[in-house]
């Protein structure tokens, strides 16, 4: 099975680049990738910019609405996301602890629905 | 099943269900490795013994009959489904199961599925209420119907809320087995959890059906004696397996003849149930041999040494505050320091123990729990300050919206000689 694990934080508990902890957070990120290829099963995964940066679209009556900001303005937002291959969901939860921000933010399992 | 007259065969079949439904469903589960399915052919196989049964009598192995039965209605039901490509993929899995299953027959550690099955009723990722309520349908013996008026709700609600879990549990991808060791001691807990969760519902109840009530009493002592035949190697579901039997010892005690509730401290001790209190020391003397100790070994011992005195006074506080000192090792909570302290004020004298309720980082976590103020008001009335008593009776009534807890407070403050519906004065207590 195929399971997104998908990154939220709070940007004033979690470190930023260039400030306390990033570096540590770094190298765990780094030993996260080599944990998840040392299984030798397909994955993905990548870090988001912030939602200042994020564009939103609808598209209602063949009309495109496009409007600057991210679906939601929450104070934790979704920074990140791997998809990951595992047998069963306690596979993927160990995985999701493993998250470097896991420490700071959390990390939502969401089975991958296949079609 | 003929509903207008219940015959030995009716009898029989009813009893078959109460203890042997969750054996049959977690093999058929083991089996076809589907839920629904296997629960759809478990009531398959019961509907066929209803018929069968009055005809053939009774098997002689009725739990190996319904196995058989339910795999041959799996069978049916999915040769029956309507997709051709469902039914491809579910033969494909089915026949992977079955070869499973032979291969089970041969040597080879054996463990009764039904392990398995609680496992994962009660894994982590599911709400809590979703725990409760597999379990309870899966692995104990009420009815839907039954589980749902025990728990106050609605039946559709419940049905529900299994479905969705089921749902959960296909759709997640939550295995069917049992948690590797690493994960075992949490998973082991969240179980034990369950189980205690189940036997507090009836026990603390105050209000529904009484019979209902009791139902989930003996289900929650029942699954804790299945955790402990599932698990013989664990002390601690040996020890809930005691404390349920302590608890369970003062169930009628617990009242008076108007059904108010009564203090352990009040109650008829003649009327605790010497044999439940037997039973319980018979578990908690095995967990005890393991030399592992741990919460529900901690807290049954503590109801042991309750249930060891014939009269109030004779209570052995001094070990109860010993066995509270270990159990904070394991459980640091507010709760367990406020019991504590009050086994202290019983063992040394009620000074000591308001000056341990009244450190300001615990008073501050209790506010808003009426038996912390409840057990303040306790121990300000044994040390001769009735008036600060009746302050924290007050502030426990205001905190409680239990209509027995409420009337036990009343009696209390009547007790002491005040008005109860006197205002608060304006300052707190010191």
């Amino acid at each position: 099975m195929r399971y997104m694990l998908i990154i939220h934080n709070d940007p004033e508990l979690h470190p930023q680049p260039g400030g306390p902890g990033w570096d540590e957070l770094m190298d765990g990120y780094a030993a996260f990738s080599k944990e998840l290829a040392s299984h030798g099963r397909p994955f993905s995964g990548d870090p988001l910019n912030d939602p200042s940066t994020a564009t939103t679209i609808r598209v209602r009556n063949g009309e495109t609405l496009t409007v600057d900001g991210p679906f939601a303005e929450t104070k934790e937002w979704m920074s990140g996301f791997y998809i990951i291959e595992c047998d069963e969901l306690d596979q993927a939860l160990a995985a999701a602890a493993m998250v470097p921000s896991a420490k700071f933010g959390s990390v939502e399992v969401r089975p991958v629905a296949e079609m | 099943m003929d509903a207008g007259r219940a015959g030995p065969v009716d009898e029989a079949l009813d009893f078959v269900y109460r203890t042997e439904r969750g054996r049959v469903l977690a093999r058929l589960i083991a089996v076809v490795k589907d839920f629904d399915l296997a629960e759809d052919a478990v009531q398959d196989a019961f509907m066929a013994a209803a018929t069968a049964w009055p005809a053939t009598g009774i098997p002689a192995n009725p739990a190996g009959w319904l196995v058989t039965t339910a795999r041959r209605k799996a069978v049916d039901r999915l040769r029956r489904a309507a997709s051709a490509e469902r039914r491809h993929r579910a033969w494909g899995e089915l026949a992977i199961a079955w070869d499973a299953w032979d291969a089970g027959d041969s040597p080879g550690p054996i463990t009764d599925d039904r392990l398995r099955l609680i496992f994962t009723c009660c894994h982590p990722a599911l709400s809590l209420d979703a725990q409760v309520a597999l379990t309870l349908r899966s692995l104990g013996g009420l009815t839907t119907d039954e589980v749902a008026r025990a728990f106050l709700i609605a039946e559709t609600t419940l049905a529900q809320r299994i479905v969705r879990a089921k749902r959960k549990i296909r759709q997640a991808g939550i295995a069917y087995r049992v948690p590797s060791l690493e994960e075992f001691p949490d998973r082991l807990g969240a179980v034990l959890a369950v189980v205690y969760l189940i036997f507090n519902a009836g026990y603390l109840a105050s209000s529904g059906d009484e019979l209902v009530r009791v139902d989930l009493c003996d289900e929650g002592v029942r699954l804790a004696g299945l955790v402990v035949d599932l698990l013989p190697d664990e002390p601690e579901p040996l020890g809930l397996a005691a404390l349920l039997h302590f608890q369970d010892s003062r169930r009628t005690a617990r009242s008076d003849e108007k059904g108010r509730p009564l203090t352990l401290e009040e109650q008829d001790r003649g009327r605790w149930d010497r044999g439940q209190v037997a039973k319980g020391r018979d578990l908690l003397v095995r967990a005890q041999r393991w030399g592992r100790a741990g919460p529900y070994q901690l807290k049954a011992a503590i109801a042991g040494v309750h249930a060891g005195a014939d009269r109030a006074e004779l209570t052995d506080w001094a070990t109860i505050v010993r066995l509270y000192d270990r159990l904070l090792v394991w459980e640091p909570t507010p709760i367990v320091l406020l019991n504590r302290a009050v086994a202290v004020a019983m063992a040394e004298g009620p000074a000591t123990g308001l000056a341990l309720l009244d450190d300001p980082a615990l008073a501050e976590t209790l506010v808003d729990y009426h038996l912390y103020h409840s057990a303040r008001a306790d121990l300000l009335r044994r040390a001769g300050r009735p008036d600060e008593a009746a302050v924290a009776y007050r502030q426990a009534r205001r905190r409680t919206n239990n209509a027995a807890e409420q009337t036990f407070l009343d009696r209390r403050l009547r007790e002491i000689g005040d008005r109860v519906d006197s205002p608060d004065p304006v300052a707190g207590p010191a």
